[in-house]
C-alpha cells in the first residue's frame, strides 16, 4: 500500500498540514518497500486557483492508495480523486506524520 | 458620466451612499443606479420599483470531446487558471475555475474543446419613479463575477444617454471584480470608515486606483471625532475628502428598515449635496 500525507516538513516527526492543495509537502510512504518519498509542493501551492486538482493528480500518478490529510480536499480535488480508487482519511490535525499513520492503522481516522 | 462607488473594506457603506446619492441626484438629473455587487446585489432593497426586464446571462465553458482528442495536453499547458487537468487519457474541465478566455479551445490542434454557454446569473432592469436600477446577480455557487459585471455594464451602456449619471455600486475589495467594475468610469468615490480596518483597506483601494490611473476622492462614513488617522492619511497623500457621513445610531436604524437616510437627516443631505456639487464641477471641467 502507498499512503500519502499532507505535511509541513519532510520527516516522520514533521507536523501534519491540515490543507490539501496548499500543503507544503506530500510524503508518500510505500509500506511494501518501507520507503518514504518526499514531494515539495511549492509549485501547486503558489497557484492562485486550482492547487487541489494538481495535488490530486500527483497522488494518482504516483499510484497512491490511501490519502491522510487534515481538513479534507475541496470539491475540485475530490472530483479528480474520484477518478481513482484512493481512500481519503481526514482529521489528522495537530499531530506528527507518525502519529497520523498510527491512528490510521488503528482505524481512528474518519473516512472523508 | 459614470461614477463608481467602491471601497477596499466591505461594509463601509457603498450601498448606503449609492442609493442615497442616486436618489438625491435623481431630483434634478436622469440617473441610472447600477448594482455591480453581483454576489449580493442589495440596492433594490432600498428602492421601490417595477421589474421591466430580466435576462439570463451566460459564460462560455469548454467541453471536452473524447473522440477527436489526441491527448497532447496543449490545453492544460495554456490554461493560466488551472481549469483543465489531464489525467489517465481524460481531460477534466473545472467550470468554476474557467475564466472563459478561449485559449484551450482556440489552441487545441484537433478542436476537441468546443465552447458552450452555461448560465451564470441574471441581469435585471427595474424602473423606479425617479430613476432606473439595473443589477447583475450571480447564481448560487457561481464564482466568476467578472463576466457578469462586464455583461451588466454592456446592458447599461446601450441605454445611457449623454447627460445620464450612472452610479456603479461596486463589489468590495481590490481584486478582479472591482477592477472590472471601475475600469471605464470617469470618477471613483472610495467609501471608508475611520477605523484601523477602514484605513488599511482604504490604502489598498487608493493604490489600486492609482495603478488604474482613475481619479478618485474619499467619503468617510460613520464619522466621529475619535480616530483621525484616515484624515491624516488623506491629507498626507493629497486625497480630497468629499463628504463625511456622521456616525449616528438613528441612521443605522433607518438603514436596517430599508429606508433612505438623507430624507430624515439634514446633515446627511448636506454632505450628499457636497458630493453632488463636486460631481457637477467635474462635468463642467469635462466640458471645458
Amino acid at each position: 500500500m502507498k499512503i500519502a500525507f499532507t505535511t509541513k516538513g519532510r520527516e516522520w516527526q514533521s507536523e501534519m498540514e491540515p490543507r490539501f492543495g496548499r500543503t507544503d509537502y506530500i510524503l508518500i510512504y510505500d509500506e511494501d518497500k518501507d520507503t518514504l518519498i518526499i514531494f515539495d509542493n511549492c509549485e501547486a501551492k503558489s497557484h492562485e486557483h486550482g492547487a487541489g486538482p494538481t495535488v490530486a493528480k500527483i497522488l494518482i500518478e504516483n499510484g497512491v492508495n490511501v490519502l491522510i490529510t487534515g481538513n479534507g480536499p475541496g470539491g475540485n480535488a475530490i472530483e479528480v480523486l474520484k477518478k481513482s480508487s484512493i481512500e481519503v482519511y481526514s482529521g489528522a490535525i495537530e499531530m506528527s506524520v507518525k502519529e497520523a499513520y498510527d491512528k490510521y492503522k488503528n482505524k481512528k481516522l474518519p473516512r472523508f | 458620466m459614470k461614477i463608481a462607488i467602491a471601497s477596499g473594506k466591505g461594509g463601509t457603506g457603498k450601498t448606503t451612499l449609492s442609493v442615497n446619492l442616486a436618489s438625491l441626484l435623481a431630483q434634478k438629473n436622469s440617473v441610472f443606479l447600477v448594482d455591480l455587487d453581483v454576489e449580493e446585489p442589495n440596492a433594490k432593497l432600498f428602492l421601490a420599483g417595477e421589474l421591466l426586464s430580466e435576462e439570463p446571462k451566460y459564460k462560455m465553458i469548454p467541453k471536452w470531446s473524447e473522440e477527436s482528442c489526441t491527448f497532447c495536453q496543449k490545453c492544460v499547458e495554456v490554461c493560466n487558471y488551472h481549469a483543465l487537468l489531464g489525467i489517465a487519457n481524460e481531460i477534466l474541465v473545472f467550470p468554476n475555475l474557467c475564466h472563459s478566455c478561449y485559449a484551450c479551445s482556440e489552441l487545441c490542434p484537433t478542436q476537441s474543446l468546443p465552447m458552450f454557454a452555461q448560465k451564470m446569473g441574471t441581469a435585471r432592469h427595474y424602473v423606479m419613479p425617479d430613476m432606473e436600477l439595473i443589477e447583475g446577480e450571480l447564481d448560487l455557487g457561481e464564482e466568476q463575477a467578472v463576466s457578469l459585471i462586464s455583461q451588466t455594464k454592456t446592458y447599461v451602456d446601450k441605454l445611457l444617454l449623454k447627460d445620464t449619471i450612472a452610479i456603479y455600486d461596486c463589489p468590495p475589495g481590490t481584486s478582479c471584480p472591482v477592477i472590472e467594475a471601475v475600469k471605464d468610469v470617469d470618477f471613483v468615490i472610495l467609501v471608508t470608515e475611520p477605523t484601523p480596518f477602514g484605513l488599511n483597506d482604504l490604502k489598498l483601494a487608493v493604490e489600486t486606483m492609482r495603478v488604474l490611473k482613475k481619479p478618485f476622492g474619499v467619503v468617510v462614513n460613520r464619522y466621529d471625532a475619535q480616530d483621525d488617522r484616515v484624515f491624516a492619511y488623506c491629507e498626507s497623500e493629497n486625497i480630497e475628502i468629499l463628504a463625511k457621513i456622521p456616525n449616528d445610531k438613528a441612521l443605522a436604524v433607518l438603514y436596517s428598515k430599508g429606508a433612505l437616510i438623507y430624507h430624515s437627516s439634514k446633515s446627511v443631505k448636506c454632505e450628499l449635496e457636497k458630493i453632488s456639487c463636486f460631481l457637477k464641477s467635474l462635468t463642467c471641467k469635462e466640458r471645458a
